[in-house]
């Protein structure tokens, strides 16, 4: 019996206003805005692990950690244009996927809340790495430590974001998850990981290449005796590398993909950017083997290519996800449409003449006394404060005192809460409220 | 309704986002709005002093760095991650709210990320290029001017995100036009904005003289000039402050009090209102204090006592943001949507149906003597969980304490009596939105609670409970 009702799929009602821009204007932004955003926190996290990997170098080579800390000069910068380059994603999924965005966020609260700390944390022991190289130099396994624990930091991080951006596209699985670690563990999180952290050192190894392969930057004398040539070549090979695994990994993660989103047209995308990959491969690997010219237009088609790629793959992305979506939402609207129908024909039943079982007091009190006394005060029993029949008793044959007191109470008996004040009563008005508690009969 | 209702059942929703948010203001007004000219400022007078004494110049310019240095680490990491925080909580704590101000506000914050961006362009290129501009003359009046810049844009994103504040305290044009610019016409927008810029600049003059006090050496000859310069630029905008503060105060009452629905409210208004008098005072004071001590023997100023004014800045800031607050109940879309995050609109069909049968986050439809507690426990999710606990900040259990003693046992029957009018004489609370049975539920839920408490988990914690809605469908056709 438990299991039938774990099973079922939560039909929410959508939010009654209107979206801001034509819907498929607002893909675009999401799935532009997402790629900008995605490109730089594959800079910082690529480029964190980079780091450690020369400045370990450097710990034989003096070299290698020059070069070490060159990278680690882009993290910090790339770090924050990928938060202010997440704003505007965000944003956009908030509007577009209102329902789906915010009931994942509350099924793993925790984690998702965490990220805020757990972020800003982690940026500070990267700032603490970068202006500490000084000061610890002679002190580099603790300079190390603190670099390892920033790019632990980043290396879970993701997790999050993956988990909840899954997990929204599964509203029949919402019944079953029981925080993070529950919907971390769904079908595809994993895969999706190692795709992007792959996918981070490939372009990490792009961006390096021409970073230190720039006309102006004198490589040469900066890390000797590592040459450019040397730099430039073991980037591209990483990126080259990288993108060898993403054809494990990628088949891996289109295979666990869950059906329900699979679709033709989600094949021929990927598919599309799968071709431009190996275009790419083909390329960066006569880069590696043409030593002398160092940025031609070979390297520029491969830059465009690789953001073709990901175009693919983002708009994959996103293919997937209106599919995976497409029954529910038709469900949600639907029932949105039958709620405010319901909610018209609630407003029309107000309009009905009130069936009312007493006959009314004649007195004019009543109705004041109802709306502003009657919460706190019965006939007999106590309520909030003191019953009526008490009250009644104490201001027998005293209207004017009675009336000073609504206006302006103050604190008799220390075991009740103080009486609010009822300023704004006209003094008709608190000669009828007053008239009415004299004159019933409490009892 | 519609969402899985995240919970804290300690600290409470709102408090979660009181606290991000206050963090996230500190930082932009003491650290960023205020900041950015104040140090740009001291670069350009240490720029000019460098002509007659290069010495001078240095130690001034140096100085300006290790401020813009602390700056630019806590802006661009705390400052930056509690600002996305807010959006991160206030969306857990009422998503309902969040998913419909962002429909209208898009643009919004939309024009307000693209400043916000280019302000982030601005500090990385102002501090990563500090020690260069030192190289020729030509490099730091280059320099001093993307200050100005990154000045300008700190100052804009604080201009556009008040417009957006003085548009969600003005329920009237929500319901009329559901139109951003209103908030810029809004009369509340320019008294807020007049009395919130200079209060940055003060607060960001007291944390860099406290910063100052700190990280210069007492014996450095230069350290009294730098440190009379900052106390007069307290002083200078001590006078703009307090009239900003004053323009702001006699407003709030002239455009507010008339949109408080119960007139009742006036009167708990005014007691606060009191308190916001007394804090606005004893801070001018000690700012004016310090300024001037600073002003005319800056050799005087015990540094650890520098700590004061940057604290009573806090306090004074956080004061006034709770007056928003206060002022939205019990809305949290001014007419439009119950702070419970149920829409006005939607009430006569929950009273008359009950709640429960439209959410598909409950496994309850209808009230039974058997399930009763624990549907009141699902009531007390859907109705009251957005502000109050069971036993922590805000503990509704202590609420009805208050009321009736907690010498006897709670009484569910003179709890229904009270909650079913309490809109009447409280005048930010709700009315309760669901129906008879669902009110004698929550209550019998309520003193239960008392008798035998109980923490309320979250579905971050416990997940949700699934049940289908039954409902006609509308004939498309028709």
């Amino acid at each position: 019996m438990i299991s039938a009702i774990l099973n079922q799929i939560p039909v929410p009602k959508d939010i009654p206003l209107p979206l801001p821009l034509p819907e498929w204007l607002l893909v675009v932004i999401l799935v532009f805005s997402f790629l900008m955003h995605i490109l730089f926190i594959n800079l910082m996290v690529g480029g964190s692990i980079l780091t450690f990997w020369y400045e370990v170098k450097g710990l034989k080579k003096q070299e290698y950690d020059r070069l070490a800390r060159h990278i680690s000069s882009t993290i910090t910068v790339n770090k924050s244009l990928a938060v202010v380059l997440g704003v505007a994603p965000l944003l956009s999924i908030n509007v577009l996927y209102t329902l789906y965005f915010y009931s994942s966020n509350a099924l793993t609260g925790y984690a998702w809340l965490s990220i805020v700390p757990w972020v800003a944390v982690s940026f500070l022991i990267f700032y603490l790495h970068k202006y500490s190289w000084d000061r610890l130099a002679s002190h580099k396994p603790i300079h190390l430590s603190i670099l390892g624990t920033g790019i632990f930091s980043f290396l879970l991080i993701p997790f999050i974001f993956l988990t909840n951006i899954n997990l929204m596209l599964f509203p029949e699985k919402w019944g079953e998850i029981t925080g993070f670690f529950d919907a971390l563990t769904l079908p595809n999180v994993f895969p999706r990981y190692f795709h992007f952290i792959t996918a981070s050192m490939a372009v990490t190894g792009l961006f390096l290449a021409w970073w230190f392969g720039r006309r102006k930057f004198d490589a040469d004398t900066a890390f000797a005796p590592i040459s450019k040539e040397w730099i430039r070549k073991q980037m591209l090979t990483l990126a080259l590398t990288a993108t060898g695994i993403q054809f494990i990994i990628g088949p891996l993660l289109f295979l666990t993909l869950p059906s329900k989103g699979v679709s033709w047209g989600l094949f021929w995308v990927i598919l599309g950017g799968v071709t431009i990959a190996v275009i790419v491969m083909v390329q960066l690997w006569k880069l590696i083997n043409e030593p002398e010219k160092q940025f031609g237009r070979r390297f520029y088609i491969s830059v465009i290519l690789v953001a073709g790629i990901v175009s693919f793959m983002g708009t994959g992305r996103h293919i997937y996800r209106e599919n995976a979506l497409k029954t529910h939402r038709e469900m949600m609207a639907e029932r949105t449409k039958a709620h405010w129908k319901a909610v018209k024909q609630a407003h029309e039943n107000l309009l009905l003449p009130q069936v009312e079982g007493k006959e009314g007091s004649f007195l004019p009190g009543q109705n004041l006394f109802q709306t502003n006394c009657a919460v706190c005060h019965a006939a007999t029993t106590r309520l909030v404060g003191p019953s009526m029949a008490e009250a009644a008793q104490i201001y027998r044959d005293n209207n004017e005192a009675l009336k000073l007191w609504i206006k302006n109470p103050g604190r008799k008996r220390m075991d009740y809460p103080a009486m609010t004040g009822f300023p704004h009563l006209s003094d008709k008005q608190l000669t009828e409220i007053s008239d009415y508690v004299l004159q019933k009969e409490w009892n | 309704m519609d969402f899985p209702l995240f919970h804290l059942d300690f600290m409470g929703n709102r408090m979660l986002v009181a606290v991000v948010a206050i963090i996230h203001v500190i930082i932009n007004h003491g650290l960023a709005v205020g900041f950015a000219p104040l140090v740009t400022v001291l670069e350009f007078t240490g720029y000019q002093k460098s002509k007659s004494d290069p010495v001078k110049g240095k130690a001034w310019d140096e100085m300006a760095r290790k401020l813009m240095f602390i700056a630019f680490i806590i802006t661009t990491t705390a400052g930056a991650l509690t600002g996305v925080g807010i959006w991160v909580a206030a969306s857990l704590a009422n998503p309902a709210s969040l998913g419909s101000l962002i429909r209208v506000f898009y643009f919004a914050w939309f024009s307000e990320w693209i400043i916000f961006v280019l302000e982030v362009v601005f500090i990385m290129i102002y501090y990563l290029t500090w020690k260069k501009s030192n190289e020729s003359a030509k490099n730091k009046r280059r320099h001093i001017l993307f200050g100005a810049w990154l000045s300008i844009f700190s100052w804009l994103t604080m201009a556009i995100i008040v417009g957006i504040l003085a548009f969600m305290m003005d329920p009237g044009s929500w319901i009329e036009k559901k139109s951003l610019f209103t908030g810029f016409l809004n009369p509340i927008y320019l008294p807020q904005l007049i009395f919130r810029t200079p209060v940055a600049m003060m607060m960001a003059g007291t944390i860099a003289l406290m910063i100052t006090g700190y990280v210069m050496n007492k014996n450095n000859s230069h350290k009294p000039g730098i440190m009379k310069y900052i106390s007069f630029w307290i002083l200078l905008w001590m006078p703009v402050a307090a009239a900003g503060a004053f323009l702001y105060y006699w407003h709030i009452p002239r455009t507010m009090i008339g949109n408080l629905p119960v007139a009742l409210g006036t009167q708990q208004f005014q007691d606060w209102y009191g308190s916001l008098l007394t804090v606005t005072l004893v801070v001018i004071a000690i700012g004016f204090i310090i300024g001037i001590t600073g002003t005319f023997s800056p050799k005087r100023l015990p540094k650890h006592l520098l700590v004061i004014p940057v604290l009573a800045s806090f306090i004074f800031l956080g004061t006034f943001e709770r007056l928003r607050e206060f002022i939205r109940k019990p809305f949290v879309i001014g007419e439009y949507m119950y702070a419970n995050g149920i829409l006005v609109e939607e009430y006569p069909l929950y009273q008359q149906t009950g709640l429960l049968k439209h959410t598909p986050y409950s496994e309850f439809s209808d009230i039974t003597e058997d399930n009763k507690i624990a549907a009141g426990e699902a009531v007390f999710t859907l109705a009251c969980s957005r502000c109050h606990t069971t036993h922590g900040i805000s503990s509704v259990v202590r609420k009805f304490e208050r009321l009736y003693g907690n010498a006897v046992p709670l009484d569910a029957e003179a709890m229904k009596a009270y909650v079913k009018s309490m809109h009447n004489v409280r005048h930010y609370m709700p009315p309760f939105p669901g129906n008879d049975a669902e009110l004698d539920a929550l209550t019998s839920y309520v003193a239960e609670q008392q008798k035998r408490p109980k923490k309320l988990e979250g579905p971050q914690i416990k997940g949700v409970n699934v049940k289908e809605i039954n409902y006609e469908p509308v004939n498309s056709m028709k």
